[in-house]
């Protein structure tokens, strides 16, 4: 590495000094824009006790699902956890520490802990189950619930197309909670689908600028479809 | 005769209105996408990121990139706009959407909601149904009245963990249509062919029943 180059040639090089009971951020929507790369070389690694913030839990054989099958999740915090057979049974035998989050809430989290915000209020969740134990609040005549930040040791991201310099494009929904996420790491390492040279992506089309960037890896995915829908032929 | 699931759709359809944005939930919130009046322009978001969602695509235009909230492949209809789930729940929480249609196990006479947790047999979270029920103003439920043992779902109080603290207003349910207001459920349509009679019996919570409850048009 050079500069401004955060390109790494491996798996290893991209998760380096990632370690048993750190907090990790991992992106995608149900399987949309998973790092699948990064968790796949999560499971080879072997680190255990990892606290994991992902919107959902992968599938039982693919996505967070792996490293949830090689019990090496010990907290998830997560807003929908449906798909997962292996999750709900960790879950309900308690072996599995899970902090359900709304999914506005938990993005916001993350942007909010990326920005360097602690914490904020939001009506979302007050009167139910997710405000136990916090700080509500009434501000103009409504109630809101005090929800605090969340920054990651590492922050697992995946990307369309990256610069050498770090600097991220999304595609389609695959965005999700990547961008959030690439702000909120210690260590941000964006898996892409193209790598380029600066200069090659407009200054005016970049989500995620480079200074939110640590490594970048080029990768190769599978994109595995959960619910294939399709119209009718005519 | 109660609505089937397709009426219930067609009948919560009447209530969009033309450069209406709208979030539609799982279920059969989805299927009122079938039933957008001919002419009208309707903007659907979908909370993962995507303002303009369109219908299912051919085998050939799938993409695994472009997905709605229920995971499913879709595509983006002409002037759709995508987006982190940052900024689609800025958009939800900062009431920009005009109309949110979601599903429901029970509802109550102060507008409360449980539609995501049944302790001891179903956790699957709550998604952004929390975020989406504290962030609109104009929200509609879409239920089944009762169970299938007749047992109603429109209550008193709220049984099951909540996702929502008096925020709903409007219920269409497969006998009638509901508004709620000072502690009560009004019934002001109930669906064709079912009686006054069947709605209170199977409403728990406080029903004030008008002198002429019409019955719905589609």
């Amino acid at each position: 590495m050079a500069g401004l180059n955060k390109v790494v040639s491996s798996y290893e090089e991209a998760l380096a000094g990632l370690s048993n009971d750190m907090t990790i951020m991992v992106g995608g929507f149900g399987l949309c824009g998973i790092p699948e790369g990064l968790i796949n070389q999560m499971v080879k690694m072997g680190v255990k006790g990892l606290t994991a913030i992902s919107n959902n839990a992968g599938v039982d054989d693919f996505g967070l699902g792996l490293l949830l099958k090689h019990r090496q999740i010990a907290t998830m915090i997560a807003s929908y956890v449906g798909e997962n057979a292996t999750f709900e049974q960790q879950m309900l035998s308690g072996e599995l520490n899970v902090i359900l989050t709304p999914q506005g809430t938990l993005a916001e989290k993350i942007r909010a802990g990326g920005a360097g915000i602690p914490a904020f209020f939001t009506a979302t969740g007050y009167g139910t189950p997710v405000a136990d134990g916090k700080e509500t609040r009434e501000i103009k005549g409504r109630h809101y619930v005090l929800e605090e930040s969340l920054t990651a040791d590492f922050a697992l991201v995946r990307a369309w197309k990256a610069d050498t310099m770090g600097n991220l494009v999304f595609r389609k929904t695959a965005a999700n909670f990547n961008p959030m996420m690439a702000t909120a790491g210690k260590i941000t390492v964006v898996e892409a689908e193209f790598i380029v040279e600066p200069g090659e992506l407009d200054p005016d089309h970049i989500h995620t600028p480079g200074i939110y960037v640590d490594r970048v890896i080029q990768g190769t995915f599978e994109k595995r479809i959960e619910q294939r829908t399709v119209k009718a032929a005519k | 005769m109660a609505l089937s699931r397709e009426q219930l759709a067609q009948r919560v359809a009447k209530e969009l209105k033309d450069g209406y944005y709208v979030n539609l939930g799982i279920g059969i919130p989805t299927l009122v996408a079938n039933y957008i009046p001919e002419g009208m322009e309707v903007m659907l978001q979908s909370e993962n990121g995507l303002l303009g969602m369109g219908e299912f695509p051919t085998e050939d235009t799938i993409d695994p990139d472009l997905i709605n909230a229920g995971k499913q492949t879709v595509t983006a209809v002409k002037g759709a706009s995508f987006f982190s789930s940052a900024e689609s729940f800025a958009m939800i929480r900062g009431g920009h959407v005009d109309l949110t249609v979601l599903g429901a196990f029970e509802v109550d006479v102060n507008g409360s909601i449980a539609s995501w947790m049944i302790p001891g047999k179903l956790i699957k979270g709550m998604g952004g149904a929390m975020d989406l029920v504290a962030g609109a103003e104009n929200i509609i439920v879409t239920m089944m009245h009762a169970d299938k043992y007749g047992n109603s779902k429109l209550l008193p109080v709220c049984e099951l963990p909540l996702t929502g603290y008096g925020c709903i207003k409007r219920v269409v349910t497969d006998l009638a249509f509901i508004e709620i207001k000072d502690g009560a459920f009004h019934l002001l349509e109930r669906a064709p062919g079912v009686s006054v009679e069947e709605i209170i019996s199977k409403t728990a919570g406080k029903l004030v029943v008008p002198e002429h409850v019409p019955e719905m048009t589609f």
